[in-house]
């Protein structure tokens, strides 16, 4: 299993920018640790941190999270039978099915043994050290006072930007995401906070696949929206 | 952020998980299916760090903000580590506020 420890090590820090970040805007230490427990799905807690320290009302942070996270039931289909029997196996598997875990399982499909072993393995050790991360970031971002003057404003979009990155290499996705981008920003004067970036969607029309040769996913890298947890 | 948004957040992501492995017998999606929902999860989050790299509220955020940002994403463009990204992102904007270039 020692695939899983640069991971998670990685989802340790990402964990502590996300605790950091989150503090900094003004929340409590426990609202970024919570979420880390009960949501587990990185981008769409920086998505929903990111529209509530906007502005943004908390429905528009929940529609955007979950949009994000619809990507977990194509993930869901696809991993085969790595959960196990049992209703707590279902449950606690279910709920370490991130972009990851999925990836894991999916590359060793030919055997089912070797499948549940890396899933759960990765799910577990992701778990542990994304949620360890939260709280040690959430301390360290309450001990900053001014976090303008140190620029943690601009670490929120550069983390999310770099987690994006590996999705943009897809033409399509690019041309999508510009689009979407600049919708966005342009909407935000005149729009509820939040609202802006749920418009960004319709930048979608400029990359929809088209019927004839639709784009298959690439069942390699699920990984590929971003959020590492 | 309030717990209820953070519950309705988490009891939806715990719905879309529980469900792929219950309904794998029933349910194929298409491939073009798959395609529209990665690719909005990428344009949703694009659309947030556009927003968040140039804009402070409903106003233009000033120079220093997407110029930290932008080295950033240049340093993840190279492939720099994560950690890297993010603090140099942080450190870029905090020396130009230093500066002077709000």
């Amino acid at each position: 299993m020692r695939d899983v420890a640069p991971l998670a090590t990685g989802a340790a820090f990402i964990g502590a920018s996300f605790g950091a970040i989150a503090v900094s805007t003004g929340m409590a230490w426990w609202v970024p640790c919570l979420m880390s427990v009960l949501v587990f799905a990185g981008a769409s807690q920086f998505l929903a941190v990111g529209v509530i320290a906007a502005g943004g009302g908390p429905v528009a942070a929940v529609v955007g999270g979950l949009i994000l996270n619809a990507r977990h039931l194509p993930f869901g289909l696809a991993i085969g039978d790595v959960l196990g029997t049992g209703p707590w196996r279902r449950i606690v598997g279910s709920h370490l099915l991130i972009d990851e875990s999925a990836a894991f399982a999916l590359g060793r499909a030919h055997d089912p043994r070797s499948a549940r072993a890396a899933y759960w393995a990765c799910g577990i050790g992701m778990f542990v050290t994304w949620n360890l991360g939260t709280v040690a970031g959430a301390f360290a971002g309450r001990i900053v006072s001014d976090t303008d003057a140190l620029g943690l404003d601009a670490a929120f979009p550069a983390a999310l930007l770099a987690l994006l990155l590996p999705a943009l290499r897809e033409h399509a996705t690019l041309r999508a995401a510009l689009v979407g981008a600049v919708i966005a920003v342009v909407t935000t004067p005149f729009v509820p906070g939040g609202v802006n970036v749920l418009l960004a969607l319709l930048g979608l029309a400029a990359g929809w696949p088209r019927r004839d040769h639709a784009t298959g996913p690439d069942r390699a890298t699920p990984a590929d929206t971003g959020g590492r947890a | 952020m309030t717990v209820t948004a953070i519950v309705a957040l988490a009891l939806g992501t715990f719905a879309f998980r529980f469900a792929g492995p219950l309904l794998r017998d029933r349910i194929t999606l298409s491939d073009r299916v798959q395609t529209v929902i990665r690719r909005a999860a990428t344009v949703l989050l694009a659309g947030l760090v556009a927003t968040a790299a140039v804009m402070d509220g409903g106003e233009f955020a000033g120079w220093a903000l997407p110029a930290g940002v932008g080295v950033g994403g240049l340093l993840a463009w190279r492939r720099a580590p994560f950690v890297v990204v993010v603090v140099a992102a942080a450190a870029a904007t905090a020396l130009l506020r230093l500066l002077g270039v709000p």
